[in-house]
């Protein structure tokens, strides 16, 4: 049961650092101006989009990067999400400020729950975290909290209001708020899997034994990935939250941990870029699922992903970086793909 | 950057008339001449699914009435969306009815947490949130959510009436109450309190929670059982409830059973609970049990029949909740014959707070529909009625909540 | 003294379900070393195929054979058309083709047999009740459990093909040089794996009625009970199973109450990961450099 799949990033030929410096600027301005274009709605399905983006983004740092399992990210949305809603509603804390907090109290019961995970393999961390992600929702109606989770009826936020008197209505604003920490979010991760211990998370996932006698401390740097990955969840979570406005239990059943392990699937392991496209597969599929037939969308959903797992376990962030590397380097056959 | 600034004047312009207009205007989006659009959240995935028949038997009655010609001349389209009962989907969802697809108003959107998500947004907007799919009393506050009602009615009331009827006929009543830990469960047990008052303490002898996802209740009716109740309110979805009675009965435990209405029905509870299992349960009652033979002969129930198998074959004629669909489809079509010409959204709501003692088809002899500025909870009248072992035996007056 | 009683006669009951799922999750774990997530989604597939069939007409137990033998057969050509290709993929694509099939089952059941409640019949009549301690269905239960894991037992111990499946199991290669079909005995694995949830489904179907969640509550408690056992040890599995459900229901009614039940099980799966990994029965394992 060795982990096999390489990361796609990893593998991938860069492009020269001046093209992507452009390309990056391209994308930003695209991004700042498409407020002005969308309706409200589709504004606001975007900022979801990204702070989906982000959570996927976290979950691939653990699955991608360091090759544990989680199936129960959404538990960690959710500690994010409801950190949030507290802070702001019980105790007075301005909604910018609930979203750090909210990334430190989940990378804390991320790191917490990343013990038990110190010795294993993927399978039972898969059934542990899978667990969670069930156990999660009915902890949150458990009545001893319910002074501060409010119980099964959640809690009704209050949208944030706009600043210094920009001239653009809430859901602008939500939008370039989110904007902002996504940008932060993949840079911060992006130079965090560069780095030291980024080979060092890396080193883990492909030569656990290797490392370990190459004195990488495997048990803290496993617990610390799964605490970062649940914090970049849980800032997401509150993200999200703070964009619908409206916490509860059911916002966070099992079928969203299912969706975002879903999402990282399709937008390809080790791929950072592809979390945007994997976001949107997640908030805009079972929509169209949804309008093709009332009873089959999770069908059509389950099955893609099993045809997704078969014929690009990369998911299509890793098949595009595939293709690139095969037209760049045609002769060398060494151009990605599973490598089992 | 020139470019950019062009195409934002006109877009702020146009955000800036929007908002000067507000929701005020003569007719409401959605509605032409042929049509009415309206927009639904329904689950059609996930925990809640099994209400999803709701929405699709609602969509099979506008059928039905547009085939006759629709009303004054329009169809209804209704656009019923899954939100696979997450509070999340359902604000995207509403606001892509509402704002991309531009419906003249939300109809029947199901669940307490869902519509809690959506209901400021509405109100705030001046969308009317028609006859929630819910039963929690949160609805009926007219002062502060003006757009919002309710529709069956509401499980703190259906509670009461139980806390009354138990103070009545037994005084002494050891009572144990079982409830869903969530929404539904907490308001049935309100209501009890309401009822009970000072006595609650004394009267309720066992208290008990389970989750909806538990594979049983065996372990909670036994704990109960050993309370020494002789009464046993019971406060869940279908499964958990048909659980209850069964296991009770099966450990040698014959309490008095009372049963929240949207778990009495004969097919899909009792008949797995098992018919002998429940004979004297009462429950309070506001629509006509398509599974209980008293009705066969009943000219509305025949309408019901006969609607069933030419517009909704593939459902299920038995189920509780497609009468419960029917019912609700129906009262919208009172409201919007009663709007005449007049489908502004204030003229759709005004024509809701006069609806006064309205019958509508499926619901039970007596039973009819009335809300008021004051009082955003339509369906205040219900029957008590007992199990014999075979059907439904309405008993008493009726009782107004 | 009464009332513990009760708990724990209903929490054997209750225990008999998660073992019955626990030990389908251990066979597919001993011959593939994949946890199947959708377990218990083809449990509730196969109760749905035992109740068409008795509303067809079909007498309890040939309904009761017939859905082992298709749901067997079903189990095989799963892993034949959809395990099978991933059969050196990593434990992470394998989870994500498990979620998958979990989704796919799930939705199918919905959209063939819709979503409403429906009753199941029981086999065992009042002759089963334990002198009225204990309902005929559940004691019945308890039987049944115990009987299937005997079976299971003769099976792997005295005949040729269970010997052949647990040198599949143990190793592979060497299976395969002394001309044991690999493959077959991998799909035999995964038919006995549904076979058996079959079995667990139909009995939890009386308790827990028909419909396509009727399973989603039960597999966290599964998942406990096959980790409590040891994720590689059949009896281990399902005896976990009867602890599990004691142990919940004795904890739920006393200490923690009844809003905990389910993080019990979490804070078992946890604990047992922590303190013991290979579970009180499971054999440890080595890491191979």
């Amino acid at each position: 049961m060795s982990m096999t799949i390489v990361p796609a990033a990893a593998r991938s030929v860069p492009l020269r650092p001046a093209t992507r410096r452009w390309l990056l600027a391209a994308v930003l301005v695209v991004a700042l101006l498409l407020p002005f274009v969308l309706s409200d709605f589709r504004t606001f399905q975007l900022t979801l989009i990204l702070a989906y983006a982000i959570a996927l983004f976290g979950l691939n740092l653990l699955m991608g990067f360091n090759g544990q399992i989680s199936v129960g990210h959404g538990a960690f949305f959710a500690v994010g999400g409801y950190t949030a809603a507290i802070l702001m509603m019980i105790y007075g804390v301005p909604y910018w400020a609930t979203v750090p907090i909210a990334a430190a109290v989940a990378f804390l019961v991320g790191f917490l729950f990343g013990i038990p995970a110190l010795r294993l393999e993927g399978i039972y961390l898969a059934m542990a975290t899978f667990s969670l992600g069930v156990t999660v929702p009915q902890l949150l109606r458990v009545r001893a909290f319910e002074p501060w989770t409010g119980g099964v009826l959640g809690i009704v936020m209050d949208k944030p209001e706009v600043p210094f008197g920009l001239p653009i209505n809430q859901d602008q604003w939500l939008y370039y708020f989110v904007l902002a920490f996504t940008c932060l979010l993949f840079a911060l991760g992006y130079n965090l899997t560069r780095g030291r211990i980024g080979r060092a998370i890396v080193a883990i996932r492909d030569q656990p034994l290797a490392a370990a006698s190459m004195g990488v401390n495997i048990a803290l740097y496993k617990s610390a990935t799964f605490g970062i990955s649940a914090g970049f969840t849980g800032l997401a979570g509150a993200l999200a939250t703070i964009t619908v406005a409206y916490v509860s239990p059911d916002s966070f059943p099992i079928l969203l941990s299912i969706s975002l392990l879903v999402g990282v699937v399709v937008g390809g392991l080790g791929s950072a870029a592809g979390m945007f496209f994997g976001a949107a597969f997640i908030v805009l599929v079972p929509n169209m699922a949804g309008s093709v037939s009332k009873a089959l969308p999770w069908a059509i959903y389950g099955l893609g992903v099993i045809v997704i797992m078969y014929v690009a376990p990369l998911g299509v962030g890793g098949l595009a970086q595939q293709v690139m590397a095969r037209l760049r380097r045609p002769a060398s056959g060494h151009g990605g793909g599973k490598e089992q | 950057m020139l470019h950019i600034l062009k195409k934002l004047t006109p877009a702020l312009a146009l955000a800036a008339l929007v908002a000067s207009q507000g929701p005020a205007g003569a007719q409401a989006p959605g509605v032409s001449d042929t049509e009415i659009k309206i927009g639904q959240t329904m689950a059609y995935s996930g925990p809640a699914s099994s209400y999803g028949v709701i929405g699709k038997a609602e969509a099979a009655y506008f059928d039905m009435v547009n085939d006759n010609g629709g009303i004054n001349g329009r169809k209804i389209n209704l656009i019923s969306l899954d939100d696979g009962y997450s509070p999340p989907k359902t604000v995207e969802l509403t606001r892509q009815l509402v704002e991309q697809d531009g419906v003249a108003f939300i109809f029947q959107s199901l669940g307490t947490p869902p519509s809690t998500a959506v209901q400021k947004y509405l109100n705030q907007k001046g969308v009317p949130q028609l006859f929630i799919a819910s039963g929690a009393g949160k609805w009926n506050n007219p002062e502060e959510f003006p757009w919002s009602t309710g529709w069956q009615p509401t499980y703190p009331t259906e509670s009461a009436v139980f806390g009354k009827h138990i103070l009545q006929t037994n005084p002494d009543a050891k009572v144990a109450v079982l409830y869903q830990n969530d929404d539904l469960g907490r308001d049935y047990r309100k209501g009890l309190v309401d009822a009970f008052g000072d006595r609650f303490e004394d009267i309720v002898v066992g208290e008990a929670t389970f989750e909806a996802s538990d594979p049983t209740v065996d372990s909670q009716i036994v704990s109960l059982q050993a309370s020494g109740a002789d009464t046993l309110v019971l406060a869940g979805l279908p499964r958990p409830v048909a659980q209850a009675i069964r296991k009770a009965y099966d450990i040698g435990w014959k309490p008095t059973l009372y049963l929240p209405s949207g778990s009495s029905s004969v097919s899909s509870v009792l008949t797995p609970a098992g018919l002998d299992k429940s004979v004297g349960a009462v429950t309070v009652g506001f629509l006509k049990d398509p599974t209980d033979a008293q009705w066969a002969d009943d000219e509305e129930y025949k309408a019901y029949a006969e609607w069933m198998d030419k517009y909704y074959p593939d459902g299920d004629k038995a189920e509780f909740l497609n009468a419960f669909g029917y019912a609700a489809a129906a009262t919208l079509v009172k409201v919007l014959e009663m709007a005449g010409d007049d489908l502004s959204r204030e003229n759709i709501m005004k024509q809701v707070e006069s609806l006064d003692d309205v019958a509508v088809p499926m619901l039970l002899p007596g039973v009819t529909v009335s809300v008021s500025p004051e009082n955003h909870s339509p369906i205040r009248k219900m029957r008590t009625m007992r199990f014999n072992g075979e059907k439904w035996e309405i008993f008493g007056d009726l009782i107004e909540g | 003294m009464y009332e513990l009683f009760h708990q724990i006669l209903t929490g054997l009951s209750q225990g008999g379900i998660y073992g019955g799922l626990a030990l389908g999750l251990v066979m597919v774990y001993r011959t593939t070393h994949h946890v199947n997530f959708a377990q218990g989604e083809f449990a509730m597939f196969s109760t749905f195929l035992a109740l068409t069939l008795i509303q067809a007409g079909f007498s309890y137990w040939s309904a009761f054979f017939l859905t082992i033998a298709i749901s067997f057969a079903g189990g095989m050509a799963v892993e034949r058309i959809v395990i099978r290709p991933f059969h050196q993929a990593s434990a992470l694509t394998l989870v994500c083709v498990f979620m998958g099939l979990l989704m796919v089952t799930n939705a199918t059941a919905g959209w063939l047999f819709g979503y409403t409640m429906q009753p199941f019949p029981s086999p065992f009549s009042d002759a089963f009740a334990l002198g009225g301690f204990i309902p005929a269905h559940e004691a019945g239960t308890i039987l049944l459990v115990a009987l299937m894991l005997l079976l299971i037992y003769l099976f792997f111990r005295f005949t040729w093909l269970g010997l052949a499946m647990r040198a599949t199991a143990e190793n592979g290669e060497s299976s395969a040089l002394v001309g044991i079909n690999v493959g077959a005995m991998l799909a035999l694995g995964w038919g006995l794996a549904t076979g058996i949830g079959a079995v667990a489904g139909m009995m939890a179907a009386p308790i827990v009625f028909v419909d396509p969640n009727m399973m989603s509550g039960v597999l966290v408690y599964a998942f406990a009970a096959a980790l409590l056992g040891g994720i590689d040890n059949p009896w281990g599995a399902a005896i976990s199973g009867f602890i599990v459900g004691v142990v919940e229901n004795i904890a739920g009614a006393y200490l923690v109450g009844t809003e905990l039940k389910l993080t019990l099980a979490l804070a078992i799966i946890v604990g047992v990961l922590l303190i013991r990994p290979r579970g009180i029965w499971g054999r440890s394992f080595v890491t191979r450099v």
